[in-house]
């Protein structure tokens, strides 16, 4: 698949190396964390909880409640139940630039940029480089070009020309330079919601390498998605919602893509969406059993990054990430 | 931060600095000029000139020209406010009137309390920048469209406008203060000339060109002028990532007042009274001479030179006509053919030259 390809071996390597549980604190946790409006119950007794290093995938039908577990987390609402914490300490946002000074960004897939301005002036709206003194602090233009090149290619992004509106970039690169906006200005954890929707097999499968170069990063990644394929190509944890409360919640060794799917689906709908899923799977014939051969790995090795040997290569540049930590 | 511990850059290999995607080729020099705002209304505005030039013989004398940049210099100095505020999404129909409100309000304060001019100039000006910031604050808080809340404001000036000032003097006009304290140097100020090469040349063109300057400035390399295009390209977007779209919006309305009381006291010091009626079409001119300048309606786009050169096409056919010794009737008709002329030629230009 054209996904795989893009995403070279090194996302497996990535993936097995993130997969054991690094003893670390969760960034940020919600338990038994629910919302009410009124009389309506959108989430309930929720736990979800974000490392650094991980790729916490949420995944639901629409109406399912993940975009009021996003809105909670990014600050645009308040939980009316459980405990939200950040690095272990209870929080309670009340406006997205309080989540943002704790390290929390959203990305929204349409609130993301400024089509007619240009790359870079994109990438440092509302956090702009000045000098000089007042009456004429003017922008750093050459420092804030340079510096947002060099975050892209970090992120693996090629740009010839940082001044072309950001509106003549395809929606995958768009959504790249979004991304890696939020990690040059700080961000801890990362939250995505459904980047991937409104983009073709190749463009998914370049913001998924992003989401994956992120995660390397260091960052904890929250990502959303309706797509178990996707969910399950960069994913270390699974939470599937379903009206409003948790159906799911498992580490990736204890979840296989059908399972996730299934879980996705759920009773009814499961026979529509079966016979859905053979058509993709038509498309996926061979990135999936390489997706299937690499949980069992993961299950039987949890604890051994470097044991898959078809991705030794890959393996070896993020083994110091561990002892870096 | 913890991504700087020994980031495991696994995936993507950072590519160096000189590697290119290779993918967008530069477009050639010449096309990337003409995609930019302002060349096409540029190359408009020489056209008009050159037309004129040739068409009425009398536009080649230096007092002509003169008249000319006058002309366009009080058409100019509001279109560069009426330009920032399209950049950043918004119209302002209230900016013709408030012309006429704030050069009542300092001629009735100073003539009927017999202040020094001074005096009432600098309440204008706290007027004009009132009524920009009740408009902006109005947008920001109902999210009404510019549309009606200026709309509003547009007739309720132009009411205000007659009714006070017949309240106050009995009369449409207000009364002639040539001869109160500080005028000549008011006058000096907003409505003095000076002499090049004999020419007797308007200070407004000068004001004109430094506001045009600093404008320009501003937009390109400031942060407030990011915030401009941000406001203006996508609201929300500019929102999401902490620009502070309300304080803009607000401050481009209250320029729009500061270029309306700029205005309003060259007419008023240049010809002793106000006629409180006026006003009522300019600010549709405004808006023309910006959206010939290349501004985007809708916003998020455009240029402070743009509307000088679009203000300039205005003031060139105004003079030209009367010079050229055709019928000025037809001035409004040419004005419009003028402005679509210019609109197509912008959008064809823009198209040709963005095209991926």
């Amino acid at each position: 698949m054209t996904t795989n390809a893009a995403g070279r071996p090194g996302t497996h390597g990535a993936i097995l190396e993130d997969t054991p549980p690094d003893g670390e604190g969760p960034v940020v946790e919600l338990r038994g964390a629910g919302k009410s409006y009124g009389n309506i119950r959108a989430l309930h007794g929720v736990d979800l909880a974000v490392h650094s290093g991980r790729v916490t995938c949420v995944l639901g039908d629409n109406g399912a409640g993940k975009s009021t577990l996003i809105k909670i987390i990014s600050g645009l609402h308040q939980h009316s139940e459980g405990e939200f914490l950040v690095d272990g300490a209870p929080v309670r946002f009340s406006t997205p630039r309080e989540a943002l000074d704790k390290g929390i960004a959203a990305v929204y897939q349409d609130l993301a940029t400024v089509p007619l301005m240009p790359v870079w002036r994109n990438f440092f709206l509302g956090s702009e480089m000045t000098k000089g003194p007042w009456p004429v602090r003017r922008l750093d233009i050459a420092r804030m070009k340079r510096t947002a090149d060099e975050e892209l290619r970090n992120m693996g992004i090629v740009l010839d020309d940082l001044e072309q509106p950001i509106g003549t970039l395809s929606g995958g690169q768009r959504q790249c330079v979004a991304i890696a906006r939020a990690v040059h200005f700080g961000a801890r954890v990362l939250i995505l919601d459904e980047p991937t929707a409104a983009l073709g097999v190749k463009q998914s499968g370049v913001v998924l390498k992003y989401i994956a170069a992120a995660r390397d990063r260091g960052l904890g990644v929250i990502f959303i998605t309706h797509n178990p394929h996707h969910a399950y190509m960069v994913g270390d944890h699974f939470s599937v919602l379903r009206l409003g409360t948790l159906e799911l919640s498992a580490d990736r060794s204890e979840v296989s893509l059908e399972e996730l799917t299934n879980h996705m689906a759920g009773g009814a709908e499961l026979a529509a969406l079966k016979h859905e899923l053979a058509q993709v799977r038509g498309v996926d014939v061979d990135g999936l059993p390489e997706e299937r051969d690499l949980t069992a790995t993961t299950t039987t090795a949890p604890t051994a990054p470097a044991a898959p040997a078809e991705s030794a290569t890959s393996a070896a540049p993020v083994l110091p990430a561990p002892e870096g930590k | 931060m913890s991504q700087q511990a020994a980031p495991a850059v696994g995936t993507p290999p950072a590519p160096g600095s000189g590697q290119r995607d290779g993918r967008t080729a530069r477009r050639p020099p010449a096309l990337r000029l003409l995609a930019r705002p302002e060349v096409g209304v540029f190359l408009g505005a020489v056209a008009v000139l050159v037309f004129f030039l040739v068409a009425a013989p009398s536009v080649r004398q230096g007092s002509s020209m003169a008249t000319i940049l006058y002309q366009s210099s009080t058409i100019g100095i509001m279109a560069l406010p009426v330009a920032l505020l399209m950049i950043g999404g918004e119209f302002d129909l209230s900016a013709g009137v408030a012309v006429i409100t704030s050069a009542l309000t300092a001629s009735m304060l100073s003539y009927q309390l017999t202040l020094n001019v001074w005096a009432g100039v600098i309440v204008a000006l706290v007027v004009s920048l009132g009524v920009g910031a009740f408009n902006g604050w109005m947008l920001v808080k109902t999210g009404l469209p510019s549309f009606l809340v200026t709309l509003g404001t547009f007739l309720i000036l132009q009411g205000v406008n007659l009714a006070v000032t017949k309240l106050v003097t009995g009369n449409v006009a207000t009364d002639d203060i040539s001869n109160m304290d500080g005028f000549d140097q008011a006058k000096a100020l907003f409505a003095s000339s000076f002499d090049v090469g004999g020419v007797q040349v308007k200070i407004t063109v000068v004001w004109w060109l430094v506001f045009a300057a600093i404008a320009t400035w501003v937009l390109l390399r400031t942060k407030y002028g990011n915030w401009v295009f941000a406001v203006g390209g996508n609201k929300d977007s500019a929102r999401a990532v902490g620009v502070p779209v309300a304080f803009t919006k607000i401050t481009l309305f209250m320029l729009v007042g500061f270029g309306a009381w700029f205005v309003g006291m060259h007419q008023l010091f240049s010809f002793n009274t106000v006629q409180s009626g006026e006003g009522v079409g300019q600010e549709l001119i405004y808006i023309a001479a910006a959206v010939i300048g290349g501004c985007l309606l809708t916003g998020g786009y455009g240029s402070a030179v743009g509307p000088v050169f679009g203000a300039f096409m205005f003031g060139m056919v105004n003079q030209g006509i009367v010079y050229a010794g055709w019928n000025p009737d037809w001035f409004k008709a040419f004005l419009g053919v003028m402005l679509l002329g210019a609109v197509l030629i912008n959008l064809w230009v823009q198209r040709t030259a963005t095209r991926r």
